[in-house]
């Protein structure tokens, strides 16, 4: 397994010792024994999270771009220096191979980001182009600085025109004399920033953070945090929500970006890309991702069955849970894919695959309580539940 | 002359009036709320006191608030934000303190250094009185039954139901939590005077009672029946402090159509008939509505407002008879930095929960004595939390508030209650002096200091006598006897005159159930 450029400085403050793995990397799941107060730092002050284990893409020279279009279903023809871009990308039947951000860093760089690798996928596109592909995953350090109070603790160590940065895009600047790249970029959904790092100067930017950050109630979140931020602001994760069309092994995993609430950015009337003649084709997606607000007085009733206070999972969850039309569980409508008690909106969500036929109005998830299987009234609505004014706010 | 015509005007925005307003608004009733300061809130309140420093000046922290109530009124949209505490420390002479964290192993080691017996029963003692905090809190969430007449069967039948969810044990145990003092409650299953410390000391909040007085035990209930996303008994901290929540509740209250003014303080009811009209204000301003429903607390209500002239006989004797006696006072400061605990050096986790200078059951019942014969305590219980290393809203960077609440401070001071405002400074100076024992060098980190004694506690925020509860927390002083036997259904002798203040059950705290109970049982009267 590999250690992150940050794993020196999360060793001696990960009190837990709660590690999982994340792409072959050490990560910390959480650095106190729960992560609730470094969620709450995440949304109420700021968090840093170590996101280094991201595969990172440099993708340079006179057709990186074109190889960009050819393979993303965003239009990137003209995405500007200094801009970030959230796109997905498709295998030639129109199933979603992975979702990342494309970052212009010049008129012909680019960083993209991925969960899976996808450095082959990449190269099998190249060819005829004259680009350049390079894979950065271990040479460039990531951080994820998010929360209400991130811009501020930015301003304290930064150089350059961080503070005006608008929601995705991107800046070169300098911490603690270490020239780096700062997207406003994230995945909590809030205000925040993701910084790209040389890793051999990774260790002096945590510690520049880390020491402002102490006077704005700054704590460092692992990943158990972080999971309830995405599924608070309906971020897909893929592995969880959706699988990659290369390695589904059947049709029924693989997702087209329709059903994933990913077609805004489909462009089809533009040159060739992969997957567009079989996206034109889709007409009506079967599934709509969507958020379940499950309700509480019932779920209240059903623990006050059993004598007992209602217990809300105490962490997020990601294990499938069938959804049904009725409560006889006769009928079978989707399945929620992860969830979480959301102590900021005091509600019990969950994000989810519903044939689309069956996607507005009410449904019915299973909840399991002291043994028993029920089912309990939940709301379709927008999977966006936290969607703060501040995430996009331009500041001048 | 204004004759604007109000379903009702709840007379005072404290976060009960708030709530209390915000459900009669979304009943679609037309609601004036009417506030005397220029800051809503009551003494949940956030006030920008020394530049750049937000303090929760008197009430600083949040659990009680029903989460039926964050639900129906939608107050997580109307920026309603709780951060859980961790810890509970109680720094001491030694090279330790006694901190009791989140997880249950992680306290029964610290716990364990001062003895292991009592290490091991703590998850049993948290148990038994998370258990007993259920099933208060559902005796909260229900107005008291008021007699035993058959229109209250209802709620007697549902507090059988609840008695008979406890096994013999238990029913056992609350009789002694319901009758005890909070010590010897404490004795029942702790030997460690340290341990006893803190925890006795939640018997005693806002009550003018010792650790060793009986009836203190329930007090100590009434602080484990709180709630965050069903965790029993952890407190937290309100974004941008307690003022906050009554933000959110007057966001609610405005969302849903309710009016509040703020400058408008209230000299009097308007009564004919025995009928309460509408209320007049310091202006002149006459405001006619079909009912009145008071904030404030019985005293200022009932004796202030309407007159005993109004009421009688036997109601007016048994509110004067209603126990306030504050007990309590408040220090606030603006600090330019955080100086160490000598027993745990260093800014750790254990100072961003709740911290309490009661280091055992002697301390706080000496504190007592001194109170009982009319003097402030030399060496008070204090209660500190430093929000700003939580929510860094509330302090410029690197800076930081620190809240202290101080018991005791007896409103009759033996040479009278207006002499505190001659022992403001030393009293301030008393809290200082202790809190050095713990922290010193703490004096060279002030940039600002709020002292708050029991007088200014009345003045400012209108609780008589400085009760932080609108009235003791006594036994006889809940449920059906709250704050009167015949008074315990927010009703008053007065027609349309009603209260939804804590002194009203079930009382105290940032709970918000007065003022959804009150409001909830006015709309069943005025369908």
């Amino acid at each position: 397994m590999m250690e992150s450029p940050f794993f020196a400085r999360q060793k001696p403050l990960c009190e837990s010792m709660r590690w999982t793995i994340w792409s072959g990397y050490y990560a910390v799941q959480s650095y106190l024994l729960k992560h609730d107060l470094e969620y709450f730092a995440l949304r109420t002050a700021a968090g840093l999270i170590d996101v280094s284990p991201l595969c990172k893409y440099l993708i340079t020279g006179p057709d990186s771009r074109s190889l960009l279009c050819r393979i993303m279903t965003r239009d990137l023809s003209r995405l500007a220096p200094g801009r970030v871009a959230y796109t997905c990308w498709c295998d030639p039947d129109g199933f979603v191979i992975g979702d990342g951000t494309v970052m212009c860093e010049g008129e012909q760089e680019f960083m993209l980001t991925s969960t899976d690798p996808s450095y082959a996928w990449l190269m099998r596109h190249t060819r005829g182009l004259d680009v350049d592909i390079n894979d950065v995953t271990q040479a460039c350090a990531a951080l994820a600085l998010q929360g209400p109070a991130s811009r501020e603790i930015l301003l304290s160590v930064c150089s350059g025109p961080v503070g005006t940065l608008s929601y995705y895009h991107a800046t070169r600047s300098e911490i603690a004399g270490v020239p780096l790249w700062i997207s406003r970029t994230g995945y909590t959904g809030d205000l925040g920033y993701e910084i790209w790092i040389p890793t051999e100067s990774a260790g002096a930017v945590w510690d520049a953070l880390m020491e402002s950050g102490a006077d704005y109630a700054l704590r460092p979140a692992g990943l158990k945090a972080l999971d309830v931020c995405r599924v608070e602001a309906g971020l897909l994760l893929q592995h969880v929500d959706y699988h990659n069309a290369l390695h589904a092994l059947i049709n029924d995993r693989k997702s087209t970006p329709y059903e994933l609430g990913l077609g805004w950015m489909v462009k089809l009337d533009r040159a060739p890309f992969v997957g567009q003649s079989a996206l034109r084709r889709f007409k009506k997606a079967r599934w709509k991702f969507v958020g379940l607000d499950i309700d509480w007085p019932e779920t209240e009733a059903l623990y006050k069955r059993h004598n007992l206070p209602p217990a809300l999972p105490s962490e997020a969850w990601r294990t499938s849970v069938p959804i049904y039309l009725d409560r006889g569980r006769q009928h079978q409508i989707g399945y929620a894919t992860s969830g979480t008690w959301s102590p900021i909106l005091k509600k019990n969500i969950a994000l989810a695959t519903i044939q689309s036929e069956f996607a507005t109005g009410t449904c019915q998830i299973e909840m399991t309580v002291e043994h028993t299987r029920h089912t309990v009234t939940a709301q379709i609505v927008p999977p966006r539940f936290f969607n703060p004014a501040r995430k996009t706010r331009r500041f001048e | 002359m204004s004759t604007s015509q109000y379903d009702a005007i709840v007379v005072g925005a404290g976060h009960n009036g708030l709530v209390c307003a915000a459900y009669l608004a979304r009943a679609g009733r037309k609601v004036l709320v009417l506030e005397r300061r220029d800051v809503l809130g009551g003494a949940a309140v956030s006030e920008e006191v020394f530049p750049g420093f937000t303090f929760s000046v008197a009430s600083y922290v949040v659990s009680l608030f029903r989460p039926r109530i964050i639900r129906e009124l939608n107050l997580a949209q109307h920026g309603y934000q709780v951060i859980p505490m961790d810890c509970a420390f109680q720094p001491l002479h030694d090279d330790h303190g006694l901190a009791r964290w989140g997880d249950p192993d992680r306290t029964r080691l610290e716990i364990a250094r001062y003895s292991p017996q009592d290490a091991e029963v703590y998850p049993e003692f948290s148990r038994a009185m998370t258990r007993m905090g259920q099933l208060a809190a559902q005796i909260i969430d229900q107005p008291a039954p008021t007699g035993l007449h058959w229109r209250h069967a209802r709620t007697v039948r549902n507090i059988w139901k609840i008695w008979k969810q406890l096994d013999p044990k238990e029913q056992d145990l609350l009789v002694k939590l319901l009758t005890l003092s909070a010590a010897d409650f404490l004795d029942l299953w702790f030997e460690s005077d340290i341990l006893k410390g803190p925890l006795s000391a939640s018997g005693i909040i806002g009550t003018f009672k010792g650790v060793c007085s009986p009836g203190t035990a329930y007090v100590l209930l009434h602080h484990y029946m709180g709630e965050i996303d069903g965790a029993f008994r952890s407190w937290g901290f309100s974004v941008g402090g307690t003022g906050a929540v009554s933000m959110a509740c007057a966001r609610a209250a405005r969302h849903f159509g309710a009016t509040i003014r703020t400058g408008a303080s209230v000299t009097d009811i308007m009564i004919a008939n025995n009928r309460a009209a509408g209320v007049v204000l310091d202006s002149g301003e006459e405001i006619k509505a079909r009912a009145v429903i008071s904030n404030l607390d019985p005293h200022n209500t009932l004796t202030k407002l309407v007159g005993h002239q109004h009421l009688p006989d036997d109601v007016a004797k048994s509110l004067d008879r209603f126990k306030y006696r504050g007990s309590s006072g408040k220090v606030n400061l603006a600090l330019n930095g955080l100086p160490d605990f000598t027993c745990r050096p260093g800014i750790g986790d254990h100072l961003r929960g709740d911290i309490a200078i009661a280091p055992n059951v002697q301390y706080l019942e000496r504190a007592y004595d001194e109170a009982k014969y009319g003097a402030y305590s030399k060496r008070p219980f204090i209660n500190v939390v430093i929000p700003s290393l939580t929510d860094p809203t509330v302090a410029p960077p690197g800076c930081h508030v620190m809240s202290c609440f101080i018991q005791y401070a007896p409103y009759e001071l033996a040479s009278g209650p207006a002499t505190w405002d001659r022992e403001r400074e030393n009293f301030g100076q008393t809290v200082l002096d202790t809190l050095e024992e713990y922290m010193p060098g703490l004096r060279k980190h002030i940039l600002h200091m709020q002292v708050l004694t029991p007088l200014d506690l009345e003045r400012t925020f209108g609780l008589a006598q400085g009760n932080i509860f609108h009235g003791e927390l006594s036994l006889e002083q809940l449920l059906f006897q709250r704050p009167a036997w015949g008074l315990a259904s927010y009703r008053t002798p007065i027609k349309n005159l009603w209260m939804c203040g804590s002194g009203t059950h079930p009382g105290g705290g940032i709970m918000g159930a007065s003022g959804e109970l009150a409001a909830k049982a006015w709309l069943r009267a005025n369908r």
